[in-house]
């Protein structure tokens, strides 16, 4: 394995992390809109990170190209929805979480 | 190596168990939206599990038709289920009769079961034949040349079953989907920024069918993903178009599929026979105009009524 194959394990072995993390929080949080919080997380940076470690692996420019491309569109995609159910779910008057 | 397949057959006997789980979840769940959640879900990981069987074709189109565009379906269909009366809800809860759905599902599965049961256990299958046939099909991608070459009468009945249930749809008479009255910043700037991105991506899977994974169903399903986004967004198509471009437009991908069935029927003397030399064209003329009807027909399903029926509704309530 050469340097570039670790940093790219440790890249996606870091994104994973932050799935899981994101998986947890989705499953223990205590409502709607903490739970959007964990799960953006795992999103934006799980994936960027995942993204970065595959691009290390790259066959190609393009592949690159396309790999970030997924990653802008699940940004993208993922910022917009959220926003959508959490303004959804206020608008049907569910109160956000205070301890 | 061996640590890797068995990483490989323990996330395949996950995959197996959340798929049937998720599968029963969604049949039994007694809350509607969240049984489309988990079919959505289901879907996905569907379309998962054909990317370990190696089809990426079925799992493009699991994904894009299967999770994506069925999920809006179902949304929408719940929408209408819960804008209707009480007795009209209680006529459409009565008229299912339960059992006899399910009655149907166990036959189906039995007669499944048992075909696959009866299947030789080293069959050769027609891969060796598409492969030897591939040079004359007009395009590298067996799995196009198959669908729109070998049996394209199979697509051009699908393309067919496609049309008769928007008119199934459309002879219910009721009214398309209500415009939101405001879609919000969020939503619109979403819309904007992808609805031209998921056209373009329509076109690249479109072409990308000739030689890799892509192809008409998929290139349709992502247009269509553009306009139902465009609808939910509050985007109507303008009125001057609704009634013959729309038709035409639903119609063309049949259509010319016809047309070359009857022209290579009269020219060649067999059905969908196309000359080699022209069939790569051909094809990608049938998929190019197929993308559009498909793309359309979906769309289309997803508004519900006929979008006249929209206008006719306002100028009813005017005349009122």
């Amino acid at each position: 394995m050469t340097p570039t194959d670790y940093l790219a394990a440790t890249l996606l072995v870091a994104g994973a992390l932050f799935f899981l993390a994101g998986t947890v929080g989705l499953l223990r949080f205590p409502d709607v809109y903490t739970r959007l919080h964990a799960l953006t997380k795992a999103d934006n940076v799980g994936l960027g990170l995942m993204v970065t470690g595959l691009a290390l692996q790259a066959e190609s420019w393009a592949v690159v190209g396309k790999l970030l491309l997924i990653w802008w569109l699940v940004l993208l995609a993922g910022a917009s929805v959220s926003y959508l159910i959490a303004s959804g779910a206020l608008r049907r008057g569910i109160r956000p979480w205070r301890r | 190596m061996a640590t890797l397949t068995l990483l490989q057959s323990a996330f395949d006997i996950l995959l197996g168990a959340a798929l049937l789980w998720l599968a029963w979840r969604a049949l039994n769940c007694p809350d509607l939206f969240k049984a489309i959640v988990l079919f959505v879900a289901f879907g996905l990981l569907m379309a998962l599990a054909w990317v370990r069987l190696e089809a990426p074709d079925v799992a493009l189109a699991e994904a894009a038709i299967g999770a994506g565009l069925t999920g809006a379906l179902l949304m929408a269909a719940l929408a209408r289920l819960r804008a209707m009366t009480p007795d009209e809800e209680d006529s459409a809860k009565r008229l299912p009769l339960r059992w006899l759905p399910l009655a149907a599902l166990l036959l189906v599965a039995t007669g499944l079961s048992y075909v696959v049961l009866t299947l030789p256990p080293e069959a050769a299958g027609l891969g060796a034949e598409v492969a030897t046939h591939l040079n004359s099909s007009g395009v590298d991608n067996p799995v196009t040349a198959v669908l729109l070459n070998f049996r394209g009468y199979d697509t051009l009945l699908e393309m067919v079953v496609l049309l008769l249930a928007l008119l199934g749809v459309w002879s219910l008479g009721g009214p398309p989907l209500r415009r939101k009255a405001a879609p919000g910043p969020v939503l619109d700037t979403l819309a904007r920024l992808l609805a031209p991105l998921l056209i373009l991506v329509a076109a690249y899977l479109l072409w990308v069918g000739g030689h890799a994974p892509g192809g008409a169903f998929q290139a349709g399903s992502v247009l269509a993903a553009a306009a139902v986004l465009l609808l939910l967004a509050g985007w109507r198509l303008p009125v001057a178009l609704t009634a013959l471009p729309l038709r035409l437009t639903l119609v063309a991908g049949p259509g010319i599929f016809v047309a070359l069935a009857v022209g290579t029927l009269l020219l060649e003397g067999q059905l969908l026979q196309y000359p080699p030399a022209q069939a790569g064209v051909l094809i990608l003329l049938l998929e190019a105009v197929a993308t559009l009807s498909i793309g359309v027909t979906l769309a289309a399903l997803f508004l519900g009524g006929h979008p006249q029926n929209d206008n006719n509704d306002q100028n009813n309530k005017e005349q009122r």
